[in-house]
């Protein structure tokens, strides 16, 4: 039966929730702290922050990653750079209004005080990472540099060249590295967590499989963070690393945790084109050359002339034409639909159709090459390596790919799924983001979540609860393992004729076609009944090679590619169900005349959290209130 | 198809840490000019899976440059021919159709190997562990422009900042030193004046872990920064040295 979930937002106007929220929790003692363990699963800018401040404050903490280091978490591949109300360029900006464009940015459909809080904390993330001795980009003066990202009308983007998440990762790794060497973390690399054990109604450990040994392994605290990044690899085409993954996330969905929002996927405009069937991903390039580039198309159809000899007067500046007052900085779902649009059209470019340009040559005439090289250098030199085409002489050939989710597990205020005991940080839950997600957010809120959420609630969670001892001989222990091994032992005794990469190309281009940047309820049906055909197929015929028991990554692959064939389902009906389009979700039934997305607020002003049960999934709605904010048609004009 | 190519192989395999070595020979009959260099192991092992045998195992991710999980030795040389460009960015382009590419793992007392072209780096997680940090508790910093970093140091310190850690510094070196990895992090926190206070203590610690990995030292080779993906100066170990001294004779 449906139920309507409480997120547990404190009293009191939204500029005071935190406040009041942090001024009456429950404190642990700090000589109390160690004596509690807290799992924390996954190292990025979520994981490795709240490892890293929860050892500090005193807990005893285990990590896990699947990588061989925890520096080598997916967040070190974000690119252009991290937002904070700062106002240093003195352009207006304000925390009210950091939330306000992260709310809008989000088409309405996040939660305001979760957001709020984000922005307030936002500010202190800066200060962090600079203490760390992130190398900030800064001006001649000594101080601070920041740029304009999408959907924002202010600077607010602090940046490191155009490596920020990995800076931001580093510095959080490094706060990770001197805990580990402190003895107050224990890492343990190459794991993957395939499942979470609930005692007596709390989440209390979890089973994990050794990548190298193949041996399973019982770890058991307090609680457990799941800080395991987002689902895009669903697409199997993305911009995710190879090994971003859902597992860990739908595991616990299985053992009760509400899934939210699964339609809302972010599609990035600005990625290097699919050059051929061999693509194994996706390569982005950075929001932030949307400062300094500029996007166009011929006008006509079937323009295969060289960029260069296109005249002026034969080109479609379509952003600017169409959004002037946010031009080529329209937030990306906008950016990302109107490049389908002008390639559906036949006004696509390059070898494939499916590309439309990022010109650099007015700012490079404008403020000479050296200025953009300055700004740009690496992400140029990415470009050219892939393409083999210099980007100063000839316009970079872009076109959106999958990057980010926005939905996840559910969570309340304080980032505490439905299962007591499980909270979930950063890409891996649902909040902050609604429907869309605005360009430099993300690292914001991995942090946010990581440094300065979690430490308050999680000790309000371990303050206001006893927890009976436990061994880890426990009969959730026993059937938790059994389970994962009996579906690793089923995977590899199947040995049929299509290998774990066949199937996962044939699931991406499903959820591509009919779940990607354009839906109708026709397609999500068709899609629905196409991928649970494909996961019946999939038990029956994959092969996957190797033994269990030493260092096998299409036997972990399989694992991963037989939970995208369930989440990829939900996807479908998720979409199916939400008959509106809001922000990345796009239901073409659902647009104005002049083709923008059409909320349905009396309908969806909701978050939907589906629970996993033994006869299918069931829905439970979250409804949002905008108290502070008015609910307006998002315009970018 | 014009960018269709024939490619040899010649692939490292080890079946574990303890098990003897050798080199296999493979063909990628339709391997393609746009692929990148870890496509055409993919390609291989969709093959060998296929024919029912094992594929070959190798560490990667991002598959952007960034992450550092990559890491081949390709015809001698860390990462392969094109200058300041992992393995994963590396593309078929740069190769004729015809060629013959011999392929191995990293080779390093200080990285053992795990199976096939996967060894195990977390050496370099110990010498971070041991002092590559800068020693601040969330919540105890000032706002962040309260301190004013010249530019050319900030920048300076961003150069050195953007190692990956993927240990081809290590497998070029003839001594498989790990200097150039060790100093990286060293020059880059010895830069800012947030790194000041533990400036003595880390750089000891640092170099002291390194030597206890089984790591070697540095004899100016200099084919750490010749193979570099991130093109990280040698300069930075001459900071390192700096360091050090100062740190013992004070």
């Amino acid at each position: 039966m449906s139920t309507v979930l409480d997120s547990k937002i404190p009293a009191g106007p939204l500029k005071d929730k935190w406040d009041n929220y942090k001024n009456t929790i429950k404190l642990v003692n700090p000589a109390n702290k160690r004596k509690h363990t807290v799992l924390v699963v996954g190292t990025g800018l979520a994981g490795g922050s709240a490892a890293a401040t929860l050892a500090e404050l005193g807990y005893n903490v285990k990590s896990f990653c699947i990588q061989d280091s925890p520096r080598r978490a997916h967040s070190i591949a974000a690119q252009g750079g991290i937002n904070a109300a700062k106002n240093y360029p003195n352009d207006g900006d304000t925390v009210w209004r950091l939330f306000y464009d992260t709310i809008k940015g989000g088409d309405y459909r996040s939660r305001e005080a979760n957001v709020h809080r984000l922005a307030q904390v936002s500010n202190n993330i800066i200060d962090q990472c600079v203490a760390q001795g992130v190398p900030f980009a800064r001006e001649y003066g000594g101080l601070l540099d920041n740029r304009s990202f999408g959907g924002a009308q202010v600077s607010r983007t602090f940046y490191a060249r155009g490596q920020t998440g990995q800076q931001l990762l580093l510095g959080a790794y490094q706060a990770m590295s001197r805990q580990i060497g402190a003895g107050n973390i224990e890492m343990l690399s190459r794991r993957e967590m395939l499942d979470l054990v609930v005692v007596d109604g709390k989440a209390r450990g979890i089973i994990t499989r050794n990548l190298v040994t193949g041996e399973y392994e019982r770890h058991f605290g307090d609680a457990v963070l799941l800080c395991t990044g987002g689902y895009g690899n669903v697409y199997y085409l993305s911009t995710n690393a190879k090994n971003s993954n859902v597992t860990a996330a739908w595991r616990c969905h299985k053992r009760g945790a509400y899934f939210a929002n699964p339609c809302y996927t972010q599609i990035h405009p600005t990625c290097i084109p699919v050059s051929g069937d061999y693509q194994s991903k996706l390569t982005l390039m950075s929001e932030s050359l949307r400062n300094d580039g500029r996007v166009w198309v011929p006008k006509k159809q079937g323009d295969d002339r060289h960029p260069q000899d296109i005249p002026e007067e034969d080109r479609d500046y379509y952003l600017e034409r169409r959004y002037p007052s946010f031009g080529n900085l329209v937030p990306r779902d906008v950016a990302s639909r109107n490049a389908k649009m002008a390639t559906d059209e036949g006004r696509g470019v390059g070898e494939t159709g499916l590309a439309v340009y990022l010109d650099f040559a007015d700012s490079i005439k404008r403020l000479g090459r050296d200025v953009i090289e300055a700004r740009y250098g690496n992400l140029f030199e990415m470009y050219e390596r892939i393409t083999g085409e210099n980007p100063y002489e000839v316009p970079m050939r872009i076109f959106p790919a999958v990057h980010y989710t926005m939905g996840g597990l559910w969570v309340d205020y304080e980032l505490q799924s439905n299962v007591p005991g499980l909270f979930v940080l950063g890409e891996a839950n649902f909040s902050d983001h609604g429907a869309n997600r605005l360009g430099a957010s993300a690292l914001m809120q991995g942090l946010a979540d990581g440094y300065f959420v979690i430490p308050y609630t999680l000790g309000n969670y371990i303050a206001g609860n006893s927890f009976s001892a436990i061994t880890g001989n426990e009969e959730a222990f026993n059937e938790a393992e059994s389970a994962a091994d009996a579906r690793i032992q089923k995977l590899l005794s199947i040995q049929g004729t299509k290998t774990v990469t066949e199937f996962h190309r044939e699931l991406g281009q499903i959820i591509w076609d009919q779940v990607g940047m354009s839906r109708t309820a026709s397609g999500l049906r068709t899609a629905i009944d196409q991928v649970s055909a494909l996961r019946e197929e999939f038990w029956q015929n994959v092969r996957v090679p190797g033994e269990p028991t030493t260092y096998n990554k299409n036997l972990e692959f399989a694992g991963r590619v037989a939970d995208f064939l369930e989440l990829g389902e939900l996807m479908a009906r998720d979409a199916l169900e939400r008959e509106e389009s809001c922000g990345g979700h796009f239901r073409e039934e659902h647009q104005s005349a002049e083709g923008e997305a059409m909320r349905k607020d009396e309908d969806f002003t909701h978050v939907s959290a589906w629970q996993h049960t033994e006869s299918g999934h069931v829905l439970h709605k979250e409804n949002l209130d905008f108290e502070n904010v008015q609910l307006t048609t998002r315009s970018y004009k | 198809m014009a960018n269709s190519m024939n490619i040899t192989l010649k692939v490292w395999r080890q079946a574990g840490p303890d098990v003897k070595g050798g080199f296999e020979t493979y063909q990628v009959p339709d391997a393609n000019a746009h692929m990148s260099f870890l496509e055409l192991l993919d390609v291989l092992n969709e093959q060998l899976i296929k024919e029912g045998n094992d594929p070959v195992e190798f560490d990667h991710d991002c598959r952007e440059g960034i992450c550092g999980s990559c890491g081949v030795v390709i015809d001698g040389v860390a990462h392969g021919p094109q200058k300041r460009t992992a393995c994963c960015q590396l593309h078929m382009r740069h190769y004729r159709d015809g060629d013959t590419i011999v392929i191995e793992p990293w080779r390093a007392e200080g990285f053992p190997i795990i199976k096939d072209l996967v060894v195990d780096r977390s050496a370099f997680d110990r010498i971070i562990a041991s002092g590559g940090y800068i020693s601040a508790n969330t919540g105890a910093a000032q706002d962040a422009n309260s301190l004013p970093i010249a530019k050319a140091d900030a920048d300076l310190a961003m150069d050195y900042a953007t190692c990956i850690g993927c240990g081809a510094c290590v497998a070029a070196c003839p001594n498989a030193s790990a200097s150039l990895f060790t100093a990286a992090k060293i020059a880059q926190l010895s830069l800012l004046p947030q790194g000041d206070p533990e400036r003595k203590t880390r750089v000891k610690s640092m170099v002291d872990q390194m030597a206890e990995e089984g790591f070697g030292d540095c004899s100016n080779h200099a084919e750490c920064e010749a193979v570099c993906p991130k093109g990280i100066s040698i300069s930075s170990i001459s900071r390192m040295r700096r360091e050090y001294v100062k740190a013992m004779t004070d």
